[in-house]
């Protein structure tokens, strides 16, 4: 398919346009947090206590200030998202990059060679995939977190989550990527780069990896949702990110507690904000899928 | 005779198939069961078999695509087969070959340019950019490509285009020698000729030595010098072209020759030779073609024929001949 085909399906189709509009404005929103954001959640100056648990300002004694309320701290809950959902788009990436570079690396290698490393890589990834993400990050960042205290925890937080939730998923590349080396390499442009005595690294990722570049882009749509999700479940269960720098679990965790005493705000709008961030990924992975697999029964 | 370029000695090639790890006979398949061939500097020697005879991995293993199991392979008088990377780099430069598929065989996320630099860049000994685009635009003009080809992907061609870059890429280090595996078996019958002329001509001006694998005993009439017949993984035939046509010796070149579709009918009223090939997987003793010959008996059910002179300049494997 063409760019030109490419584009032209993607304006025909107004779901696609509509998941990729809404995750371009929740990404814009994220990223220039720090120049549109009312207020700077980091900065203990801009913070005031006696802000505390206002409500959104359609509610009776809620302040044009804060439009969706503030939560236990004072913080805006506005501000509070933009930037939660910067760390968790920042999880979610970073962890995806630390998946495709594990999976792409044993899955050529699985792939290509076939034999003992190809059983072992694989078995390797069978028992990955046995254990549940979450167990294992649970699991990972307990042991982190008792072992290093919560002082350094709560400063390498951000890049303990990257790598885990990234160790935990890479059998998904590795397996897509080595179904599709099986396919590549038995085509005859392998057997005319290996004429040429081009070294095998150079043969993957040269010839092999580019042609399976299709599958890859499709399953990173869908892995940087799940890795958004797992964070927010990690950070809901108090492993993910500290209090101070929130991820989009974090305040969906720490305005919990105050859901049956009424203030539903702190908690609710972090959760939307997470629904439409996930949505809009899938939407749009799907979207790519149905595109770029044309032999794909879709149903009609 | 002169020293041949390329000579096959003894090759086999056995590959293990899969199997249950409790399974006592480990069933193995016989792809090449000891073939003997030299072929001379110049000319066209062409393979012909039937599916699975072992003739495309008889061509891999000249290429060193493929490691024999046992038997030698040498060019120009030494031995290449069992050379590591460094040693074999100058005789990748002088042979070269041309893949089935034209499907396959090009980098579908490549532009010509690059595919074609590719070979040069591996192998031309630090070519400068200006010489590589210079050699480029040599073998695309020999292939009868024009320039606006190189900037292209290979979807945007057709089979028969697809195919001259294919020979292009061949052509491009220089070589001796070129294995030619089914060049022409997935393109249509009015491309066809025209590839098999562009091999002519290439051949004519360049010198060049033909390893010629197909399954169409009429392109063989028309393009080969000498022809090796294959069967079951041994060569059961090898003789000039025009010897082959006119006295077959061995029954199954007879057989093959039967099918080939005239005009006036014929080949396919004819009678069948009953029965099928038999499986390379633990092939049985004897002759391979036993089972479908016309003129088997109990010696050749037993016993291997080997290759003898069949007179006429013709080797075949036959004890019918004795």
């Amino acid at each position: 398919m063409t760019r030109r085909e490419f584009s032209a399906r993607f304006f025909r189709d107004p779901g696609a346009i509509f998941a990729a509009l809404l995750l371009l404005t929740l990404v814009m929103l994220a990223v220039l947090a720090p120049f549109i954001a009312p207020q700077n959640p980091y900065d203990p100056m801009q913070i005031d206590i006696m802000n505390s648990e206002l409500p959104p300002y359609w509610e009776p004694g809620g302040e044009e200030q804060f439009v969706f309320g503030t939560d236990a701290q004072g913080r805006g809950v506005l501000s509070t998202v933009m930037y939660g959902m910067g760390i968790s788009l920042m999880i979610g990436v970073g962890a995806v990059m630390v998946q495709a570079f594990l999976g792409i690396t044993f899955g050529l290698l699985a792939g290509y060679y076939g034999g003992w490393i190809d059983s072992f890589l694989m078995r390797l990834a069978d028992i990955q995939l046995s254990l549940s993400t979450l167990m294992v990050a649970i699991i990972a960042l307990a042991i982190f977190q008792a072992a290093f205290g919560p002082g350094t925890y709560e400063s390498l937080a951000l890049y303990m989550l990257i790598l885990v939730i990234g160790i935990a998923e890479w059998p998904q590349y590795a397996r897509t990527v080595r179904a599709n080396v099986l396919v590549e390499k038995k085509k005859e442009y392998v057997d005319a780069a290996r004429l040429t005595g081009m070294p095998a690294r150079r043969i993957m990722l040269r010839h092999i990896l580019p042609n399976t570049m299709t599958p890859l882009l499709v399953i990173s749509t869908i892995q940087v949702a799940n890795a958004i999700v797992s964070e927010a479940a990690l950070s809901f269960l108090g492993l993910g990110m500290p209090v101070n720098r929130p991820s989009l679990g974090s305040l969906i965790r720490s305005g919990f507690e105050f859901i049956f005493s009424g203030q539903w705000w702190i908690t609710t709008i972090p959760a939307i904000v997470l629904v439409l961030l996930i949505l809009s990924i899938n939407l749009l992975g799907d979207w790519l899928r149905d595109t770029l697999n044309p032999k794909l029964y879709k149903g009609h | 005779m002169n020293a041949p370029l390329v000579s096959v000695k003894g090759v086999e090639k056995r590959f293990p198939m899969p199997s249950h790890f409790l399974q006592l006979k480990k069933p193995v398949l016989h792809a090449l069961r000891g073939v003997d061939m030299n072929i001379q500097r110049g000319e066209a020697f062409c393979v012909v078999g039937e599916s699975g005879c072992g003739k495309t991995t008889l061509g891999r293993v000249i290429m060193g695509l493929l490691e024999p199991s046992a038997g030698e392979v040498h060019y120009e008088g030494t031995r290449i087969d069992t050379l590591g990377e460094g040693d074999r780099r100058p005789f990748r430069r002088k042979m070269q070959m041309i893949f089935q598929n034209p499907y396959a065989s090009l980098n579908p996320r490549m532009n010509v340019a690059k595919t074609l630099a590719e070979p040069l860049k591996m192998l031309g000994d630090g070519m400068s950019a200006a010489d590589i685009s210079a050699k480029i635009d040599d073998v695309m003009a020999a292939v009868g490509a024009s320039k606006e080809w190189l900037t292209r992907l290979p979807h945007e061609f057709s089979g028969g285009q697809r195919q001259r870059i294919s020979i292009a890429r061949a052509l491009i280090t220089d070589p001796d020698f070129i294995v030619a595996d089914e060049p022409i078996s997935a393109l249509d019958v009015s491309i066809q000729a025209q590839v098999l002329n562009l091999l002519s001509k290439a051949r004519q001006e360049r010198n060049l030595t033909y390893f010629f694998i197909t399954h169409d005993l009429s392109v063989v009439e028309h393009f080969g010098d000498r022809v090796a017949v294959m069967y079951l993984g041994s060569v059961v035939e090898l003789s000039d072209v025009a010897e082959i046509f006119e006295r077959p010796k061995h029954p199954y070149t007879r057989l093959l020759l039967s099918a080939i579709p005239r005009i006036g009918g014929q080949a396919f009223s004819a009678e069948r030779a009953p029965g099928e090939i038999p499986t390379a997987v633990n092939p049985p003793a004897g002759c391979a073609f036993a089972s479908r010959c016309p003129l088997a008996h109990d010696r050749c059910r037993v016993e291997m024929p080997v290759l003898r002179d069949a007179g006429g300049g013709a080797m075949a494997a036959c004890h019918a001949l004795d």
